[in-house]
């Protein structure tokens, strides 16, 4: 007779040394990153996402763009003079989830933002090739007729539960900012540019009467990659090369 | 040893697993009723449609009694329904694949303003979570299924709860399909499907490893035999990558919306860290498994050297978890974690070769039967897929390598020589061979119709890759070509027109491989019903009667 | 931590990690004693079944 505590107690065994040998090669890789201060430097300029853009980069993932539009400029001379200056750690601090991508049908959009005009993107999500003849992507025809349904404040909070630092006012404040970004002269516009400074109000969509998706997902095209400035930002600096 | 005879099972066995899924339909009718969010509804209904299949299913399965299979030895219906659910997610994840390539040759054919459901961005995730987690997935459950009960010489563990597995895991490829579909994304590669399903998938995880190892405890063997380590692997791993990967806030308890715990840098570690041992331990190890149990059954001689086996096992599993950076070279990731990821990738190179060699070399003395036998031939050349692309891999983690393929076509045709080449292939002559065994054949319907679908679909990889071979690199090279000023030579929607043929010839490569899928499922349909073609009478190849 | 403390401690405490590990590997697999057991199993898929 074999005892089958003992054959349990191999497959157990057996479990466990899989558990370890796999365990290991995530923790040494992954765990150092939340606490080297390479990969936690915080760059001036940075600032969490308003509300419009948040539910941009909502559509934005939901779409899929990232299966074919990276957000990640490599170091490498071509890169660097097609799309800009390399990406930082710091860029990508409040990108939940991350968005690099890992493959270019289509260019990189990591600092697509303010290189085309709102108009130009609207004509390209309608219809990629009245503008680009020969691009291969989808239209998003229907971004500019469908409403903006986004709970502001509720988004917000759940960013802030994973570490976004959105304020109580900025939450409480959530579908007011929302509305006055796309809204030039509605009488939230300084409680809003008060909140996040240096953020672009406008009517994106070119529809003044609602907001839409379109003026979503533009906001957030408009400003991707446009908040540090690297007119001053040194790479050089002592506090860049750590 | 004989395995023993298995016994009525127990009432509570039999009333468990329904209760368990009318306690979930239960759930997944509160939640369509309360929630706000009408994609949140469509999905609690898709779910409440999926378990009433099933509950439909054990209804008429009981209505006349306990089928013969749950007395059997061994549980032959689950294998024989993920033989079936296998065929069918094959081919609509391949059919999905073959539209998503035709949308990238002709746009202005295959998108439609009226259909963002269709567009490219959404039917991508449908068609590698298809092809991966629904067909390979079920590949999976079946054979790890029937190689656990004739390894262990046990029937499978825990009554019906098996059956939860198989339902469950069905139940999470229409959420997430659908969802899909309606642009519910997490917008993490090969991991799109939103918190709940990935909650239920958990759950199904958990009992899909409990009852693998109960069946172990069961077995009348004193070792484990070495596909049941790859399985193992497989399922613990996996298990342990998906809930750190998915680690996230939903915005409420009844929307779809959810944000990851980790951003930017350790987000994207966690996500390639998962993602690459998605290919490591679902698309490798769980495959591994498969060659180790079925080409020494189909060779009919033991493995070259189940020596080199276990030294293959260990090493593969503790390199393989340290080679996601090479997924983000030159990135923002430090470039410690990316010299890390390279080191290993290469390394990697010893293990995966080592089990190739013993995969192929146990046909030593015996490579005639590689004439004769259609199906241990697809079986032998999805390894040798496996070890071409287990050596283009560690070349394209070398950085310099990588600076020029990363974002192009050649990761693409890359991931294809082995989903393709090793992955399908190997599912296909496992396939093969389940069924005839299963539904208790002489044979199959037809040989020849085997070697169609071989030809057609090597044709249609070669096609494949090639095309994507030539257009990553080209690509990669407009990309930083520069001209006799010192500017850059191509504007990037030059290199986009660039692609155009080598997406057609893609796209047919692609079609060519579906069609060799259509003939399997053909001529596996006529085995099971028990057909025999003509002009294939059971005395022509004596020596080809399955085991 | 820094970047140097990290490669150092790769360089040396994971270099002895891997070999030790990948050396009592091949002790196990290749350990006389255990030649009968896996001779025995690699005959396992072979077993008549149905």
């Amino acid at each position: 007779m074999f005892n089958h505590g003992t054959l349990e107690r191999h497959s157990l065994l057996l479990v466990a040394a899989i558990l370890v040998v796999v365990a290991i090669g995530g923790i040494v890789e992954i765990a150092p990153l939340f606490y080297l201060e390479s990969t936690i430097e915080k760059v001036q300029g940075m600032r969490p996402y308003t509300p419009l853009e948040l539910a941009g980069r909502k559509i934005y993932i939901r779409e899929g763009c990232y299966v074919c539009h990276s957000q990640m400029i490599r170091p490498l001379r071509d890169e660097v003079e097609r799309y800009g200056h390399y990406s930082l750690a710091a860029e990508s601090i409040y990108d939940h989830p991350f968005q690099w991508g890992s493959k270019r049908t289509g260019p990189d959009l990591a600092r697509v933002g303010a290189k085309y005009s709102d108009e130009w993107h609207r004509a390209h999500l309608v219809d990629p090739r009245s503008v680009v003849p020969e691009s291969v992507m989808p239209p998003y025809r229907f971004l500019e007729n469908t409403e903006l349904s986004f709970d502001a404040a509720g988004e917000l909070a759940a960013n802030r539960m994973v570490g976004v630092p959105y304020s109580d006012d900025m939450v409480a404040s959530a579908r007011a900012d929302l509305i006055a970004q796309a809204t030039p002269d509605d009488e939230g516009q300084d409680a809003f540019k008060k909140r996040y400074p240096k953020a672009e109000a406008r009517d994106f969509d070119g529809d003044p009467k609602r907001i839409t998706e379109m003026d979503a997902l533009v906001a957030y095209l408009q400003m991707l990659g446009t908040l540090v400035d690297f007119k001053t930002y040194q790479a050089d600096a002592p506090e860049n090369r750590r | 040893m004989q395995p023993t005879t298995g016994t009525q099972p127990a009432s509570f066995e039999l009333v468990s697993v329904p209760v368990a899924f009318v306690l979930f339909l239960l759930l997944a009718f509160v939640v369509a009723a309360q929630t706000p969010d009408p994609l949140m509804a469509i999905q609690a209904w898709t779910f409440v449609a999926g378990i009433g299949i099933t509950l439909g299913w054990f209804a008429k399965r009981y209505s006349e009694g306990v089928p013969e299979d749950d007395r059997g030895a061994y549980a032959n219906d689950i294998v024989k329904a993920g033989v079936v659910a296998s065929m069918f997610w094959g081919i609509a994840g391949m059919l999905v694949g073959v539209v998503i390539a035709l949308q990238l040759a002709f746009p202005t054919l295959f998108y439609f303003d009226a259909l963002p459901e269709l567009n490219f961005g959404r039917l991508r995730p449908l068609h590698t979570s298809a092809v991966i987690f629904a067909f390979g997935g079920n590949v999976l459950l079946a054979t790890s299924f029937y190689v656990v009960q004739r390894t262990s010489k046990a029937r499978l563990a825990f009554g019906l709860w098996p059956w939860f597995v198989f339902w469950g895991y069905q139940i999470f490829i229409l959420v997430a399909g659908t969802g899909y579909l309606l642009g519910v994304s997490q917008g993490r590669e090969y991991a799109e499907p939103e918190w709940y399903a990935d909650l239920w998938l958990t759950l199904v995880w958990v009992v899909y490893l409990l009852v693998f190892l109960g069946t172990l405890w069961k077995r009348k063997e004193p070792h484990i035999y070495v596909a049941n380590w790859f399985y193992l692997a497989f399922i613990v791993t996996v298990a342990m990558l998906h809930i750190v990967n998915n680690l996230a806030v939903p915005v409420s308890w009844i929307g779809i919306k959810s944000y990851s715990a980790f951003a930017g840098v350790q987000d994207a570690l966690t996500q390639w860290w998962y993602g690459h041992n998605a290919v490591g331990f679902f698309l490798t190890a769980g495959f591994l498994a498969i060659m180790y149990y079925f080409i020494p059954k189909q060779a009919e001689r033991p493995v070259y050297s189940y020596r080199l086996s276990i030294v293959h096992f260990w090493s593969l599993i503790f390199l393989y978890i340290w080679a996601g950076p090479h997924h983000l070279h030159y990135t923002a990731l430090p470039v410690w974690a990316q010299t890390l990821g390279m080191t290993f990738s290469i390394m990697l190179w010893m293990p995966s070769w080592g089990g190739m060699i013993n995969g192929l070399m146990t046909l030593s003395g015996a490579w005639d039967k590689l004439r004769t036998d259609p199906v241990l031939r697809m079986l032998v050349v999805s390894v040798a897929f496996y070890g071409m692309s287990t050596f283009e891999g560690p070349v394209m983690s070398i950085k310099a390598v990588n600076s020029l393929s990363h974002y192009t076509d050649w990761t693409i045709g890359h991931v294809h020589s082995g989903a393709l080449g090793w992955v399908g292939f190997v599912s296909f002559g496992a396939l093969y061979c389940l069924t005839p065994w299963l539904w208790r054949r002489q044979r199959l319907y037809s040989l020849s119709l085997v070697e169609w679908h071989f030809w057609v679909s090597t044709i249609g990889i070669v096609f494949y890759i090639t095309a994507m071979w030539v257009s990553g690199i080209m690509q990669g090279l407009m990309w930083r070509a520069y001209n006799e000023f010192g500017f850059l030579e191509y504007s990037f929607v030059e290199t986009v027109e660039a692609m155009h043929p080598y997406y057609i010839i893609r796209a047919f490569g692609g079609l060519l491989y579906l069609s060799g899928a259509f003939i399997m499922v053909y001529n596996l349909y006529r085995t099971a019903r028990g057909d025999v073609r003509e002009s294939e009478p059971l005395t022509l190849k004596p020596q080809l009667a399955a085991a | 931590m820094d970047y140097d403390t990290i490669a150092s401690f790769s360089r040396s405490y994971g270099t002895i990690y891997l070999m030790v590990l990948f050396l009592a590997l091949c002790a196990y697999a290749f350990w006389p004693r255990n030649k009968d057991k896996f001779d025995r199993a690699a005959q396992m898929p072979l077993d008549k079944d149905d």
